[in-house]
């Protein structure tokens, strides 16, 4: 560390003081221990308590999120000029190389995404900023994890006003009328998402959405379209499924920003999990959930119940470990249904809480064609849920615990031989 | 002299603000929710309100010596049936689109915990004159409230206000829908309302501290 490093901390702190009981001194703070690391640690907020501090923590989400950014950049400009080769009948083959790790499709990456988590992180911060000071309280590190969210779990195409207005939506209605911080009952990435889904549905479903400028082609004869896997199945139009089981899992397919890559979230579940952020918990029985759910569908299908005319049957005959490549069901299950504040806190919880995330998340795929995608509703709704969850987890606990003092052995006082057996059992 | 009392001014006054049937009583919150996608329908809702308390508040104000408490509810929906049935007729006649739009959410008036209770709570126990102005303020409270949350619900969700579209034509792409505004298609379901009626709760309370209620 130089000694110019150690003045200009110095002078912060001088700063701080001298800022301290004034009006901005909230937003000075935030500045201030953006960059270095604050001498308390989180002491209000219903978090889980650790030794590190909650920004600490959500640097670790932030770092796992990283690489699946990176990726999404490249693979927007991807299916760009894949879905510009469809039109133009010009066959492609895939390489890694040569097609996908170019400049030309991480320029595109550039001028879509990074505006998205520029508007993203903008108007939240300026949001908390805005509220810490009315409030008088210090901003609180909670957008850092849902500024990097959100724009992943948008379409490319969303455009940047929508988007804004969203995240002041979903900061103030999802979050800071509960108290801010922890206090939230509904995860605020997913807020805002679903108030884009409601509110602008054209930009958020259907086949144009998913590419980079394929709105604005509609009706020209330069007219790309990029329709999601699901989308596709949703409408049962099965002929045009021509992803491999690979392109799925690498995520070189069509979607929100940054959902498409199963392997690169999977990697991000496993810092997650290695680094203790995440319940593994919520995450396995979650898989199990929808492996469970969309086996039934199969089930189903196999029975014949279904004919192949139902509006059903595209997406109840997908083979059901295959919902958790395509959509945002991976996505969904590692970065969002694992908050700490608004799942599950026991453990027996997080098993229900995530098994019901998973089997939710494909029932309304399937049940609901105009939601090809369900894992943000199914989340939603189970962030609802959490707390009667929990309620009933230590309810239980606690019957299990009175009826084990009503059957326990009363030990007699004196300490005889027999005594100092059931003593040994009982323990 | 002034026109009313000090004290029976306040029977106006403070249904608008500190003691809002909806915002604060949270009563009635069903139809404000129901019929405030447009602004045109929170306005007739309003009046129709109105008319229905105003009338029925004096008339329970009249009868209240000689109804026997035991009967007192059915007497009052018998009051407020009747004047549901004038409204909803007059509707059909006058303004036969409109009645449709409203549906069942006029026969629903006579559900209105707000009518209900201003006859409980105050016709029952005051003279006409004063029962008049009591349901005539009730009435304009829950009315303010609908007004303000079908402004906003139709501004931001159709774009229009009264059907007159005053941010432009988002087919033909004038107005604001040139600058690629869009309609907000969540403001035209029901749970904006609930949403907007809350934004409105929490901007009273911390324009007036005293409102809070500490539990």
């Amino acid at each position: 560390m130089s000694d110019k490093r150690l003045t200009f901390k110095k002078r912060l702190h001088i700063l701080k003081h001298h800022y301290r009981d004034k009006k901005m001194a909230p937003a000075f703070n935030a500045i201030h221990t953006f960059l270095f690391s604050p001498d308390d640690t989180t002491h209000s907020g219903a978090h889980v308590r650790g030794a590190d501090d909650l920004k600490r923590t959500m640097n670790m989400v932030i770092m796992a999120l990283i690489p699946v950014l990176l990726f999404s950049m490249f693979n927007a400009g991807y299916q760009y000029y894949a879905a510009i080769d469809v039109a133009n009948n010009v066959s492609r083959e895939f390489s890694l190389w040569e097609n996908f790790l170019t400049w030309d499709n991480f320029w595109i990456g550039i001028i879509k995404v990074l505006p998205l988590v520029v508007v993203s992180y903008g108007v939240g911060l300026l949001v908390e900023f805005i509220f810490a000071i009315i409030k008088g309280h210090e901003v609180e590190e909670g957008y850092l994890v849902t500024g990097m969210l959100v724009p992943l779990i948008v379409p490319i195409d969303t455009p940047l006003w929508m988007l804004a207005v969203a995240v002041v939506f979903g900061v103030v209605i999802g979050k800071e009328v509960f108290g801010g911080t922890g206090m939230n009952i509904l995860n605020p990435a997913l807020t805002i998402r679903a108030f884009l889904f409601f509110a602008y549905p054209t930009w958020m479903s259907g086949d144009k959405v998913w590419v980079y400028q394929a709105v604005e082609r509609t009706g020209t004869p330069d007219a790309i379209s990029g329709e999601t896997v699901l989308g596709a199945l949703a409408q049962n139009h099965l002929a045009e499924l021509n992803y491999s089981v690979s392109d799925m899992f690498f995520g070189f397919i069509p979607g929100s920003v940054g959902e498409t890559s199963t392997f690169l979230i999977l990697l991000g579940g496993l810092f997650l999990i290695y680094t203790k952020i995440a319940s593994w918990r919520i995450m396995v029985s979650a898989v199990i959930g929808s492996l469970v759910m969309g086996y039934i569908f199969n089930l189903v299908v196999d029975l014949g119940v279904i004919s192949e005319a139902s509006n059903f049957y595209g997406l109840m005959s997908f083979e059901y470990w295959k919902h958790l490549l395509v959509g945002g069901l991976a996505f969904g299950i590692v970065y969002m249904a694992t908050d700490p504040v608004t799942g599950s806190q026991t453990n027996n919880g997080k098993w229900i809480y995530g098994f019901f995330i998973g089997f939710m998340s494909v029932m309304i795929r399937v049940f609901n064609p105009a939601y090809p995608e369900g894992v943000f509703l199914a989340i939603l709704l189970m962030n609802v849920f959490a707390p009667t969850i929990d309620h009933y987890v230590v309810k239980a606990n606690i019957n299990k615990r009175l009826k084990r003092f009503k059957n326990a052995t009363i030990l007699p006082k004196d300490s005889d031989s027999r005594a100092e057996e059931l003593k040994a059992e009982t323990i | 002299m002034a026109l009313l009392s000090k004290k029976d001014a306040n029977l106006i006054k403070d249904p608008l603000a500190d003691n809002n049937p909806i915002t604060i009583q949270v009563l009635g919150i069903c139809s404000a929710l129901a019929i405030t996608a447009e602004l045109k329908a929170s306005v007739v809702m309003a009046v129709s309100v109105l008319f229905v308390l105003g009338m029925g508040n004096v008339a329970i104000s009249l009868l209240r010596n000689i109804i026997p408490s035991k009967i007192r509810i059915i007497v009052q929906l018998i009051v407020v049936a009747t004047l549901v049935i004038i409204v909803d007729q007059v509707l059909k006649a006058f303004a036969y689109e409109l009645s449709k739009t409203l549906s069942v959410f006029v026969g629903l008036i006579i559900t209105n915990c707000i009518i209900m209770g201003r006859f409980e709570a105050f016709a029952l126990g005051n003279g006409p004159w004063r029962s008049f102005l009591d349901g005539i303020g009730n009435a304009l409270g829950y009315g303010i409230i609908l007004v303000i949350v079908g402004f906003f619900r139709e501004l931001l969700g159709s774009g229009t206000l009264f059907g007159f579209p005053v941010l432009g034509n988002p087919i033909d792409k004038t107005g604001l829908y040139a600058f690629g505004y869009e309609n907000n298609g969540f403001m035209i379901i029901p749970p904006a309302a609930l949403i907007v009626v809350g934004i409105i709760i929490w901007v009273q309370r911390s324009r007036n501290k005293a409102l809070i209620e500490d539990n």
